[in-house]
């Protein structure tokens, strides 16, 4: 996720080289926490930026003292192939690319879980003893505070959004933004499992397309299109990024479409190679933990997981956590989603 | 020799029938465990075959421009089939014998599956083990029919996890029907060797002189055995019998001899004044006189005996037969100056019994009665019903009481004078065999009734002799 790198590029101290040849895949930024001389090390591997997960990780390793973590951050491809692929020891994998996660988990790249630490958690929130969610994220639309100036109605589902396009072409065109799923993982993922779920998906990519809407690759980088005024309307934002944009400069809304929204899970597993599973099951413990889970959604500002939350907004639905991910990730019917998207984009 | 321990008939069923039923639990067991396996193996298969025919089917011919192939996979198809115990799922699609997508590692089945119909296998991948299905069929590829195979395979362990939970629960009905098998052969041991004990204590009640054949109804796995048993009474009877009938023809045979040996000795002592010579005959005349008693009484104690086994009852009326028997023994008591008193109830007390057994143990008791007497005294004889003895136990009773003022028992045990040939130290010159209350007592075993002597409240003897009252 290379908008964490854009928003972050300034902040990160010990910022890696953009290739490690020796490495075989690139990482994006690492920081290393706790005491520079302790023993042991527990190396974490995250597409999460270390500025969110900087709080929760402090708060782990201030209660197990003598431990230090190594944190290395790179994009979810990346995350998936330094696994699969480059076997790269790791003890603990955190990604939000929920599909890229599942598919480690199912070709055998997890190690199981203790049963203990899974019994309390919901079901959609982990697949079998090997994959666990650490975070829930809204996938949202957001509107610039100008979007509606001259009185339009406020869209609440899809069906408004496409009306409100259609109706004020003139407004809109150039103006509206989304993911690329070309380039983008988490696009990708949200456009398939929008496409799942209804049929409105490909009207609403029709209309863009007529509008000539303009494509992303991060959720950063649309949030700071709408801040600047390119952008009115920008669709499929983690509301996470935007609750934590909006805090320090306000100038649009956050909607969460009221016919769906999908909520992302952000999951964690430990790989089988794992150099200290021992510490890496304690660490996961502690995300999933009251304790952990406070620090996550205070300080980071990611959203705990709350099983409540889906009883209190019925709308969301969180993006199931089973092989059924793996179908859109294949490699040919990609290709064949892509191609019909491309289609529904470039329209005269 | 060793004693050993006798077989158990009891033992050896129970073991065999449990023996037996642990090996049908087992079955039990194997056959829940085996269809249930086969089943849910049967179940999954065909989800997981229609899956893979709906992939295979939904696979089109690639563009004119190369030899692609366009490749929908649904995600719901793969969420349904990993949702049972959340399996993991594998595929992979090849066409014209080259992998297009998927996992390019998963094994082929060992034979090509037909056209559209799903072979299944089972092989190891990676680390687990998958179950695949295989279909078959062909594409049009740049304008000529390709061959395309998919494979999709899902890990079983929902199914593994299910199979064990139904092999614990054949485990239990296994179980429960040994226990239920347990305590039922438990059960048939017993009730199929009830009718043997019932025939030992047939058996074993019977008095000691009751030989009649076994009647009672046994099983007809016993019948040879009562058969037996029945034969071995019947010789035992007749073996009985005859030596009984000999003891009464011998008695018999000596009588006569000795009955004229007692008229030729008083014919020599009427006409012989020699008193010593006279003294002898007396003497003679005394010893023949008690060997015909003897004589008598063994003939006596053969039929009881006799009759005892036959065991021929009828019906009796008691009152009748005590006082024909006292009008009887009026003129020996007589010839001693001794009254005899008969009591006895107006009803004629009727009982089942054998007149010839009842007379022979009354003859004998009136016979002691007066002999033991000393002349010019009476003899009380009283005819009575009793009540059952603790009060509702038992039958009632006829009871027949001899009471004489005579010179009583010595203090001697009464049970000891019904012994064969046994006398009393108190007999003085009163002559006798010592067979009289042997006869007695062996008449009223036979009758299920009950001899007593007793010493008789202000000098005598009591002889009490009682017979079970019908009903
Ligand atoms: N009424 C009685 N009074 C005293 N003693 C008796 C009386 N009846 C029986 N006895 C004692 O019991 C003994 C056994 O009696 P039992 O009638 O069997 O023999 P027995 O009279 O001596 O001979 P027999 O066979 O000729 O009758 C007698 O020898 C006697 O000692
Ligand atoms: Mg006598």
């Amino acid at each position: 996720m290379r908008n964490i790198r854009a928003a972050l590029a300034g902040l990160i101290l010990a910022l890696a080289g953009p290739v490690m040849p020796a490495r075989g895949y690139e990482i994006e930024a690492s920081a290393h926490f706790g005491p520079p001389d302790a023993a042991r090390r527990l190396a974490v591997l995250s597409t999460t930026d270390i500025d969110f997960l900087r709080p929760v990780i402090e708060g782990w390793l201030a209660r197990t003292p003598g431990i230090g973590l190594d944190y290395t951050l790179a994009s979810s491809q990346e995350v998936y192939r330094a696994i699969a692929e480059e076997g790269a020891v790791f003890d603990v994998v955190i990604s939000s690319a929920m599909d890229l996660q599942m598919k480690l988990a199912n070709d055998g790249f997890a190690r199981p879980l203790p049963a203990e630490m899974l019994r309390t958690r919901p079901d959609w929130s982990r697949w079998r003893n090997l994959l666990v969610a650490v975070a829930q994220e809204p996938v949202t639309m957001i509107l610039s505070d100008h979007a509606l100036d001259g009185g339009l109605p406020m869209p609440h589902t899809r069906r408004d959004l496409i009306a409100l396009l259609r109706d004020h072409p003139d407004r809109f065109r150039g103006r509206v933004g989304t993911y690329d799923p070309e380039v983008s993982g988490a696009g990708y993922l949200f456009a398939a499992q929008e496409a799942r779920l209804s049929d409105t998906f490909w009207r609403l990519a029709e209309v863009m397309g007529r509008l000539d809407a303009r494509l992303f690759c991060c959720s950063g980088d649309m949030i700071a299109a709408v801040r600047q005024g390119d952008l009115l309307i920008a669709y499929n934002v983690l509301g996470s990024y935007a609750a934590a944009d909006g805090r320090t400069a306000p100038g649009f809304v956050v909607v969460e479409p009221e016919d769906f929204t999908l909520t992302l899970l952000r999951t964690a597993l430990v790989p089988r190679g794992a150099a200290d599973p021992t510490t890496a099951e304690a660490f996961v413990a502690f995300l999933l933990s009251p304790g952990g889970q406070q620090l996550i959604s205070a300080a980071a500002g990611l959203p705990a997981i709350d099983a409540g939350a889906f009883a209190l907004k019925p709308y969301l639905r969180p993006i199931r956590l089973d092989p059924g991910l793996l179908a859109p990730l294949d490699r040919i019917s990609r290709q064949g989603f892509l191609a019909e998207w491309r289609a529904a984009m470039d329209q005269p | 020799m060793t004693r050993r321990r006798p077989t158990s008939l009891r033992r050896r069923l129970v073991i065999q029938l449990l023996a037996l039923s642990a090996v049908l639990s087992a079955l039990i067991f194997l056959a829940v465990r085996i269809s249930a396996d086969r089943a849910s193996e049967e179940t999954l298969d065909a989800v997981l075959g229609a899956a893979a025919v709906s992939l295979a089917e939904a696979m089109r011919g690639g563009d004119r421009d190369g030899g692609s192939v366009t490749v929908d996979l649904s995600p719901v198809t793969f969420s349904m089939l990993a949702a049972m115990g959340e399996e993991r799922i594998f595929y992979r699609v090849d066409l014209d014998g080259r992998t297009v997508t998927g996992y390019g590692d998963l094994p082929l089945p060992a034979e090509l599956p037909d056209a559209l119909a799903p072979r299944f296998y089972t092989v190891g991948f990676r680390d687990t083990e998958l179950r695949v299905a295989a279909v078959r069929r062909s594409l049009m590829v740049a304008g000529r029919p390709a061959p395309l195979l998919v494979l999709l395979g899902q890990t079983r362990d929902g199914q593994e996890a299910i199979a064990e939970g139904l092999a614990n629960r054949a485990a239990l009905v296994g179980l429960v029907v040994f226990s239920a098998a347990a305590i039922f052969s438990l059960l048939a041991a017993g009730s199929l060797l009830r009718p043997i004990g019932t025939l030992a204590e047939a058996v074993g009640r019977r008095g000691p002189r009751d030989l009649r054949p076994l009647r009672d109804q046994a099983p007809a796995e016993l019948s040879p055995f009562v058969t037996a048993l029945n034969g071995f009474i019947a010789r035992l009877r007749g073996t009985l019998s005859q030596t009984e009938t000999f003891i009464a023809e011998a008695a018999h045979h000596i009588r006569t001899p000795l009955s004229v040996m007692r008229n030729e000795a008083e014919l020599a002592l009427r006409e012989t004044s020699d008193e010593p010579a006279r003294a002898r005959l007396r003497r003679l005349i005394r010893a023949v006189d008690e060997g015909a008693r003897s004589a008598g009484q063994l003939l006596d104690h053969a039929t009881v005996l006799y009759r005892a086994g036959q065991q021929e009852m009828a019906e009796i009326a008691l009152g009748p037969l005590v006082a024909a028997l006292v009008e009887r023994s009026r003129p020996i008591a007589a010839m001693r100056d001794i009254t005899l008193l008969p009591s006895l109830p107006a009803e004629p007390l009727r009982i089942r019994g054998d007149a010839v057994l009842i007379e022979a143990a009354l003859r004998n008791l009136l016979d002691n009665a007066v002999k033991y007497s000393p002349p010019d005294s009476a003899i009380d004889i009283v005819l009575a019903t009793l009540a059952p003895a603790g009060g509702g136990a038992g039958a009632a009773m006829a009871e027949i009481r001899i009471a004489d003022r005579g010179r009583g028992l010595d203090g001697a045990a009464p049970q000891a004078f019904t012994i064969r040939f046994r006398r009393g130290s108190n007999v003085g010159d009163v002559p006798g065999s010592g067979l009289g209350l042997t006869i007695v007592a062996e008449a009223a075993a036979a009758m299920g009734g009950r001899f007593d002597l007793s010493p008789r409240e202000g000098g005598g003897t009591c002889a009490t002799f009682a017979l079970p009252l019908p009903g």
